[in-house]
């Protein structure tokens, strides 16, 4: 083993690291803001709206998201109208088609797991909140949020994991992330096994971090599923 | 849209037998990648239901290592990893110049690798469901263990593992669009082709897309299928 070539591998592997994670985390963060949308359109009850949404969720999830990737930087440069318009600025860029495309792609399997927290909240809850008198949105708010988020983490987790894995595709349309440095430093060295072994380990540190951090949460919102402290109702003494 | 007709079409300038081939091969990069995955699943499944302690050690970290790193990396190491071992085996032979393993070979045991890390758990999730009872009564009229993987756990387990199997499948389906990437003809390089030798990209992304859903779909169809033929004779509440 050459540890000074892997030595400087994994540094140069490590300057994509911040593009990764800004790639996955402005694609979570916004897929969950449009998943939420989508999962409301569906159980909205109007026909309509469920039909969109159930086709949206459909397409996403039945094609590849390299095609998606594809069709986005590639294919909308096809229509002289996108490219005279104002948004061509940005979707001239691959990172910003990068971006859109893992928004769009992660935003499907999302929004059938929030779809699923908030259909495991159980109809008596909804009834005994209705019978209270709470408008819909206090029940959405208090009722239905607290309890879906709590069953739907685990599976949003994986889903979360499984983007950050996904951003490697981004590489494809020219982005310097990790697997794009990656495949450069193996294009120039043909060295494959030494640089799958470095990329290979930061994509894990990374997982193991954010499924940590999933975990962590998952505890801090599942309180009744904790052991009991030994002093629990003893107060404790001042300090 | 007559433009379209024309150019996707099967007359003397479409693309269709073109686009068309290029989809079967989807389909048995996919499917020879599929069925490696299923070969190595059973053995890592039955690592971490039998093996010694070491070998369940090594089972858990292939599954967690083949599903927490990304798709296009495992087929960089198999394409180029492969290719220098074999440009070096061919110049200790004697050989010169660069020698490249097969695009169709790398890509299908990439894939098959990491279908096989969803498949093991899946395989393992099967076994478990089998009623304990059933490998009890297997040992007490005397089958041998050959025997009674054949007649008993394999039948079952099939059987509660499809819908699973299912879901592998389409992501197997879907990551063989990575292989594009190491040169090999399937679906989305073809479309890459014709995108750049026809300067209209859009029209074959998305006929590609729209390909690759009817394969989502008929496979999906097929295997709902399969489900209800295997679980024909089992009581559901």
């Amino acid at each position: 083993m050459d540890f000074d070539f892997l030595g400087q591998t994994l540094l140069l592997l490590l300057s994509g690291v911040p593009l990764l994670l800004q790639l996955a985390f402005f694609s979570i963060a916004a897929g969950a803001v449009l998943a939420v949308l989508l999962a409301l359109m569906r159980l909205s009850g109007n026909p309509a709206l469920d039909v969109c949404a159930r086709s949206y969720v459909f397409v996403f999830r039945g094609t590849p998201l390299l095609v998606q990737i594809f069709l986005i930087y590639y294919g909308l440069g096809q229509f002289p109208e996108i490219r005279q318009s104002l948004l061509w600025p940005f979707l001239r860029q691959p990172y910003w088609c990068a971006l859109l495309a893992l928004t769009l792609n992660t935003a499907a399997y999302s929004s059938e797991i929030i779809r699923g927290g908030i259909l495991s909240v159980p109809f008596g809850q909804i009834e005994a909140a209705r019978a209270c008198g709470m408008s819909r949105w206090l029940i959405f708010r208090r009722i239905t949020v607290p309890q879906g988020l709590r069953v739907a983490l685990p599976a949003y987790g994986n889903e979360i994991i499984l983007m950050t894995r996904s951003t490697a595709l981004a590489s494809v349309i020219t982005l310097m992330e990790v697997t794009g440095i990656a495949s450069k430093i193996i294009a120039e060295t043909f060295r494959a096994v030494e640089v799958f072994i470095c990329a290979g380990a930061i994509y894990l540190v990374l997982n193991f971090a954010i499924s940590r951090g999933i975990a962590l949460l998952e505890r801090r919102l599942s309180p009744q599923m904790r052991a009991p402290a030994a002093s629990a109702g003893v107060p404790e003494p001042a300090r | 849209m007559i433009d379209y007709v024309d150019l996707m079409g099967f007359g003397p300038k479409g693309w269709g037998p073109l686009m068309l081939q290029a989809t079967l091969m989807t389909v048995a990069v996919s499917a020879t990648a599929f069925a490696l995955g299923s070969g190595v699943g059973a053995l890592i499944a039955w690592a971490r239901i039998e093996g010694h302690s070491l070998l369940q050690l090594a089972a858990d970290a292939y599954t967690t290592v083949l599903r927490g790193i990304p798709d296009l990396l495992v087929i960089y190491l198999l394409y180029f990893g492969g290719s220098a071992a074999l440009t070096a085996l061919a110049h200790a032979l004697g050989a010169k110049g660069f020698v490249g393993v097969d695009a169709f070979a790398a890509g299908a045991i990439a894939v098959g690798i990491i279908s096989g890390a969803y498949q093991s758990e899946i395989f393992r999730g099967a076994y478990q469901a089998i009623a304990r009872g059933e490998l009890e009564a297997a040992r007490a009229v005397g089958m041998s263990r050959w025997l009674m993987f054949r007649r008993i756990i394999v039948p079952q387990a099939l059987r509660f593992a499809i819908p699973g199997l299912g879901n592998v499948w389409q992501l197997a389906l879907k990551e063989s669009a990575l292989i594009s990437v190491v040169g090999l003809t399937e679906l989305l390089r073809q479309a890459q082709v014709g995108a750049g030798s026809t300067r209209q990209p859009f029209a074959f992304f998305i006929t590609a897309a729209a390909l690759y859903l009817v394969l989502s779909t008929l496979s999906g169809w097929g295997f709902r299928r399969a489900e209800a033929v295997g679980m024909r004779g089992v009581r559901r509440s």
